[in-house]
């Protein structure tokens, strides 16, 4: 069963310059209990899908396409409705935790106040729920720390506060971007290791660059460049056998792996190039390659390419 | 937090200090002398007989730093001297002109405020809707008119032509009426200001990280501005509330002037026009008191509004 289904996803943000296609045409599905990775470089457009999803995109981005949740098109629902969705049902843990959080309230009241919102509960009500949430991601003597500001708190620390936030109201699904940016070896195996366990009966969307992590955390991966995505597969399948070139430079970009970088740089999202949107980087480019925009194609069982030599 | 505000007060000393000489020394040296001004007749010449007495009798004959340390020891017990005009204490002449200045300065803030708050947090919202632009035209056209000239329209408006307000005075211990145009005049040019930096700083925190955060929980959007991004927001709009009050408290020459407000502004210019020098005197040490006091109350609100700042860390 389906919990997220996302169906020709187009979120463009018109500029002077031109179009920014951040998403272009996307279409994936999330399983419940299931953890999708999504996995790009910076400025690829991963952020935006996330944030497409809670509609919490500026009011000059033009969406289109469907996002299918609980029975409902989220592009369609009404804002109060959406308000409800965002926390309750779907929870986003922001990237940088740093600046994600309000320096100027109570990091105890920060987690309530989603508590209060969407479960009714009174202020001290509340308040015991945001400690116990607190706890919940271990953090040391929660009564004490949440009556603290952000600013009192580690990176580390702080990221757990945004894990405790997002979970408040125990959202079925987690859309999480980039939760282990900025933070060092340690702190960041603590880190994968609590968002495993908070979210094993809950589905999740990970937004994240960091290879290493998506293997731990995820059953599936897709790998989103310029906007789109060209390959998705259980993530021991994408490992195993990789098919894009674009997977196969990723991965091959790993310390363990040689740290062999992809040549070239990501393209502007405003002047995509013709046919595949990696040609100008791959080395296996063919003249169908520059003309022709390739499809996603099934290759084996839950296995997607969007490549004309795979 | 005691620590800082003492250690804050023994600063203050060197200050006062400095500014009491200096103030000493400008009105010393400016041409004119109270005893030939106050002994100056109606037909227009001084008895030289009365202003050698008076200046003996003033102290006014010994040299200036003579004088000065008489002054200031006076000052440190307590005795700021007495008016060569009034021959009543400088403190009550002081007291009793503060007083009218503080009421005014208070119903001018709460004018200013009650405009600039609401209009910048609506520009901010509105950013560059036809409201925003009338907000910061309305605010530019309130920064760039001279007080005087605002003071004197309303006047005529109201005063003259209208008919419904006093054109100027104290009044009965100024009641109401009598405020209103001197505050409404006073009130808008730093609300011009106030709104200003209240959309600009809103406009900032509107685009951080947090307000994002604050929607994905599901907050609805008045209380995104309300509290996530106005609690921001203000911090640096307190501060301008805080200076722009310890100007209002030091008394504004021009208005408390054209409206015949009898406040601490008009007494320090009639004081200076005299040669009155120690209510001169009297009127400078308080006023810079005055304001490093302001100052320090605003440095000590931040740790209210501001989380991040701890006094008691920082030394």
């Amino acid at each position: 069963m389906s919990s997220l289904e996302i169906i020709d996803l187009k979120t463009h943000f018109p500029t002077p310059d031109g179009h920014v296609r951040a998403v272009d045409t996307i279409t994936l599905s999330i399983m419940e209990n299931e953890t999708f990775g999504v996995i790009g470089e910076t400025g690829c457009g991963k952020t935006v899908l996330g944030l497409s999803v809670m509609r919490l995109l500026p009011p000059t981005a033009t969406i289109a396409g469907k996002i299918r949740y609980a029975g409902r098109n989220l592009l369609e629902v009404s804002e109060a409705e959406m308000r409800r969705v965002r926390g309750e049902e779907i929870a986003m843990i922001l990237q940088n935790p740093t600046t994600s959080l309000n320096p100027v309230i109570r990091v105890g009241e920060q987690i309530a106040e989603a508590i209060r919102l969407h479960q009714g509960l009174n202020k001290r009500d509340a308040k015991k729920k945001a400690v116990e949430m607190l706890d919940a991601v271990k953090i040391p003597s929660p009564a004490e720390r949440a009556n603290e500001y952000p600013h009192e708190f580690s990176g580390g620390m702080k990221q757990r506060v945004m894990i405790a936030m997002g979970l408040a109201c125990d959202p079925a699904l987690i859309i999480a971007d980039e939760p282990t940016k900025g933070l060092d070896v340690t702190i960041k195996a603590q880190i994968v290791e609590l968002i495993q366990k908070v979210t094993e009966k809950k589905a999740m969307l990970l937004i994240t660059h960091d290879l290493g992590v998506a293997r731990e955390l995820c059953d599936r991966i897709a790998l989103m460049y310029a906007g789109e995505l060209v390959e998705y597969a259980q993530i021991k399948e994408i490992f195993e056998n990789p098919l894009h070139p674009y997977t196969r430079g990723f991965l091959g970009s790993l310390p363990d792996q040689g740290l062999v970088p992809i040549p070239g740089i990501s393209p502007s999202l405003i002047e995509l190039p013709d046919g595949c949107r990696f040609h100008p980087r791959c080395k296996y480019t063919t003249d169908v390659c520059k003309q022709k925009h390739p499809e996603m194609i099934e290759v084996a069982e839950g296995h997607f390419v969007r490549c004309f030599h795979a | 937090m005691i620590d800082y505000v003492l250690k804050r007060m023994i600063q203050l000393i060197p200050a006062l200090l400095i500014v009491s000489v200096v103030s000493f020394s400008i009105i010393y040296f400016a041409p004119g002398d109270p005893a030939e001004t106050l002994c100056t007749g109606p037909d227009g010449t001084a008895n030289p007989k009365s202003v050698e007495a008076f200046r003996t009798k003033m102290g006014l004959d010994k040299p200036l730093y003579t004088q000065y340390l008489i002054w200031l020891n006076n000052v440190l017990h307590g005795d700021l001297g007495y008016s060569y005009q009034s021959g009543s204490p400088v403190f009550n002449h002081i007291k009793r002109a503060f007083g009218a200045t503080f009421k005014l300065s208070v119903v001018s803030l709460i004018i200013s405020l009650a405009i600039s708050i609401p209009l910048g947090i609506i520009s901010a919202i509105k950013q560059n809707s036809p409201v925003d632009v009338a907000c910061m035209v309305g605010a530019s056209l309130g920064v760039s008119m001279p007080n005087f000239w605002l003071g004197l329209l309303l006047m005529l408006l109201f005063g003259v032509y209208l008919g419904w307000l006093p054109v100027a005075g104290y009044g009965d211990g100024g009641d109401l009426e009598h405020i209103l145009l001197p505050a409404i005049t006073l009130g808008t040019g730093s609300a011009a200001i106030t709104a200003r930096l209240m959309r600009s700083s809103m406009l900032e925190a509107l685009g951080q990280d947090y307000i994002q955060t604050a929607r994905a929980k599901g907050v609805s959007e008045r209380i995104v501005i309300s509290k996530h991004a106005l609690k921001n927001a203000l911090i640096p709009v307190v501060t301008m509330i805080g200076l722009n009050f310890g100007y209002l408290l030091n008394g504004s020459i021009v208005v408390e002037t054209i409206f015949g407000w009898p406040g601490i502004g008009r007494l320090t210019i009639d004081s200076i026009n005299m040669r009155d020098y120690m209510m001169v005197q009297g009127c400078i040490m308080f006023v810079a008191i005055l304001f490093v006091v302001i100052n320090l109350l605003v440095d000590i609100s931040y740790r209210y509004i501001d989380p991040r700042i701890r006094y008691d860390a920082a030394r």
